[in-house]
């Protein structure tokens, strides 16, 4: 086990502490979506949903994860891949450098093994901290792998998207990993894998058009803009103003994209009851 | 090697006189059969496709379809397709895979069209379901990107065993104006992005993006189109003659793995697995 193993795991240990109340905050942070400033250890029991209005703020992928996993049960996969530069694109190690120093990550995106109420599944998320979630070589790598894991093991397939979409500063590279991982996630269905898709604010561009659209079931958080094109490029293109809620999780309920929107206090509730009426056997 | 500079391409990639995918069809086909809408709801002109028969065989076709005046051009949306018309391409190939079909395409949009009707019917949903369907055909695909490859609403007609190119046509994440916007929130600077984004058949051959570069006519495809059709056609025929000597799984299975290799500099996949 290597030392940023063991430095994400101790994180995901203090997370999961934090909830039990041990830890405490003075810090304050404000809502950006209603304004309203509540203190850190308030945010924190309302699992980072603004306790005013109710958004859901976009949060880190070992968070998401410690919300939703039996404890003890998280094994980081993959956690080796790190990104390329294929394009030479100007300033942009640097930039991968300065992120990773930040967030602990080599990009944007986790996997791991783990359990809700028992049941194994392969999971991979995307974390926005890094890049808005772009799906550059390293995160389409990673959502490949964890099919291919999921599909070798024979465990279902849960993955949380955030996502601004393609990498730009890998260029065409960045857009093949589209066909690559909705190639691996055909390919992971046709084996009879149960594949479930979760979007959280934002998710649009390239993850939409691709692996994320692709789930036997596809949940949402509540209030998320997802999307192909996002609604600037829309209203520039259209010269007319979108109607309110227009791309949100409950409109794209409406329209018949999602099969649930699930608050964020009920993923490991809704999860595990997939999981367990998928679990073998639960077919008779 | 070449004597334009990738911005130089991008007029040429979208020059109107370029040949676009009905030109291809009535040059390089015979008895062309269209086939309409995607059994849902709607048709999409801004993608065209049907049956037709490549030297006696036949075979699917499908493109992107900007049209030759204004008035098509709006009928065709400048080649920007909706998802009615990602779901009739779809529609097409399961048709061609059911009959054992080679599956041909044409890939010339500056990307899927971003409005509000395309996301309310779920574009992003349709395209992935072209990629996904694309990836697993048992039939040999083979695509041309004869102008402009924009971002994914290219990409998904393009997930082929043979990616060909024409010389000056380009093929990128996004327009170059919009790859500018985004990165550098300036939209002028869009010169600056060809010089960049590595958006060449040149670059995407080197890149191992594209399996061959077309030869163009000089001065680009517009100036002339016999010339143009004349390279296209002995390249298809080529490709085509190599790919029918594999089987259905086969052909699934070197274009998987093909696209499974587009990504660089990664270590291979984990020796310890929990
Ligand atoms: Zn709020």
């Amino acid at each position: 086990m290597n030392r940023t193993f063991s430095r994400r795991r101790d994180r995901l240990l203090v997370y999961q502490t934090m909830r039990e109340g041990k830890i405490t905050s003075a810090r304050r942070t404000t809502c950006s979506a209603c304004g309203a400033e509540c203190a850190n250890l308030e945010w924190e029991r309302n699992l980072w949903v603004c306790p005013r209005c109710g958004f859901h703020s976009p949060v880190d992928a070992y968070y998401r994860l410690s919300n939703i996993l039996d404890p003890g049960s998280f094994q980081e996969l993959e956690e080796r891949i790190s990104p390329a530069d294929p394009l030479s694109f100007p300033g942009y190690p640097a930039k991968l450098s300065a992120l990773e120093e930040e967030t602990g990550l080599k990009d944007g995106a986790v996997a791991a093994l783990g359990r809700v109420d028992g049941c194994r599944a392969v999971f991979a998320l995307l974390d926005s901290r890094f890049l808005m979630g772009s799906m550059g070589t390293a995160v389409g790598e990673k959502i490949t792998r964890a099919a291919e894991y999921a599909a070798r093991k024979k465990l279902p397939l849960v993955t949380f998207s955030a996502s601004g979409g393609a990498r730009m500063q890998e260029g065409i590279f960045s857009l093949m990993q589209m066909a690559k991982t909705a190639a691996a996630i055909q390919r992971f269905q046709s084996g009879g894998g149960l594949y479930i898709s979760c979007f959280t604010h934002p998710t649009t561009g390239g993850v939409t058009a691709s692996f994320a659209s692709l789930g036997d079931i596809m949940l949402a958080e509540p209030g998320a803009l997802i999307g192909f094109a996002g609604p600037r490029v829309i209203e520039q293109t259209i010269k007319e103003q979108l109607p309110e809620g227009f791309q949100r999780s409950e409109y794209l309920l409406d329209h018949g994209f999602l099969d649930r929107i699930v608050p964020r206090s009920e993923w490991r509730a809704v999860l595990g009851q997939l999981l367990a009426l998928h679990e073998k056997g639960g077919r008779s | 090697m070449s004597r334009y500079t990738p911005e130089e391409k991008v007029k040429i990639a979208r020059h109107p006189d370029r040949p676009g995918t009905a030109d291809f069809i009535n040059a390089l086909f015979t008895g062309f059969f269209e086939q309409r809408g995607d059994r849902f709801c709607g048709e999409d002109p801004s993608i065209l496709g049907g049956i037709a028969r490549f030297h006696g065989r036949p075979v699917t076709v499908i493109g992107h379809r900007k049209g030759k005046n204004l008035e098509e051009n709006l009928r065709c949306n400048f080649g920007m397709p909706s998802p009615e018309g990602y779901r009739k391409a779809q529609r097409l190939m399961r048709q061609a895979e059911k009959f054992g079909r080679p599956i041909i395409t044409f890939v010339d949009t500056p990307g899927a069209y971003p409005g509000r009707e395309a996301e309310e019917r779920g574009q992003g949903e349709a395209i992935a379901q072209c990629l996904a369907l694309m990836s697993a055909l048992e039939v040999p695909v083979i695509s041309v990107i004869t102008g402009e490859g924009g971002s994914g609403g290219a990409l998904a007609l393009a997930v082929a065993n043979r990616v060909l190119m024409l010389e000056h046509a380009v093929y990128s994440v996004l327009s170059p104006e919009g790859f500018a916007s985004i990165l550098w929130k300036d939209s002028s600077r869009a010169e600056e992005a060809c010089g960049v984004m590595k958006l060449t058949a040149q670059d995407l051959r080197r890149g191992g993006i594209v399996q061959g570069v077309l030869r163009e006519p000089e001065g680009g495809a517009h100036t002339d189109w016999q010339a143009t059709f004349r390279t296209v056609d002995a390249a298809l025929t080529r490709e085509l003659a190599g790919l029918e000597k594999l089987r259905g799984p086969a052909l699934a299975r070197q274009r998987y793995e093909m696209f499974r290799a587009m990504g660089q500099g990664l270590p291979p996949a984990g020796r310890e697995e929990p």
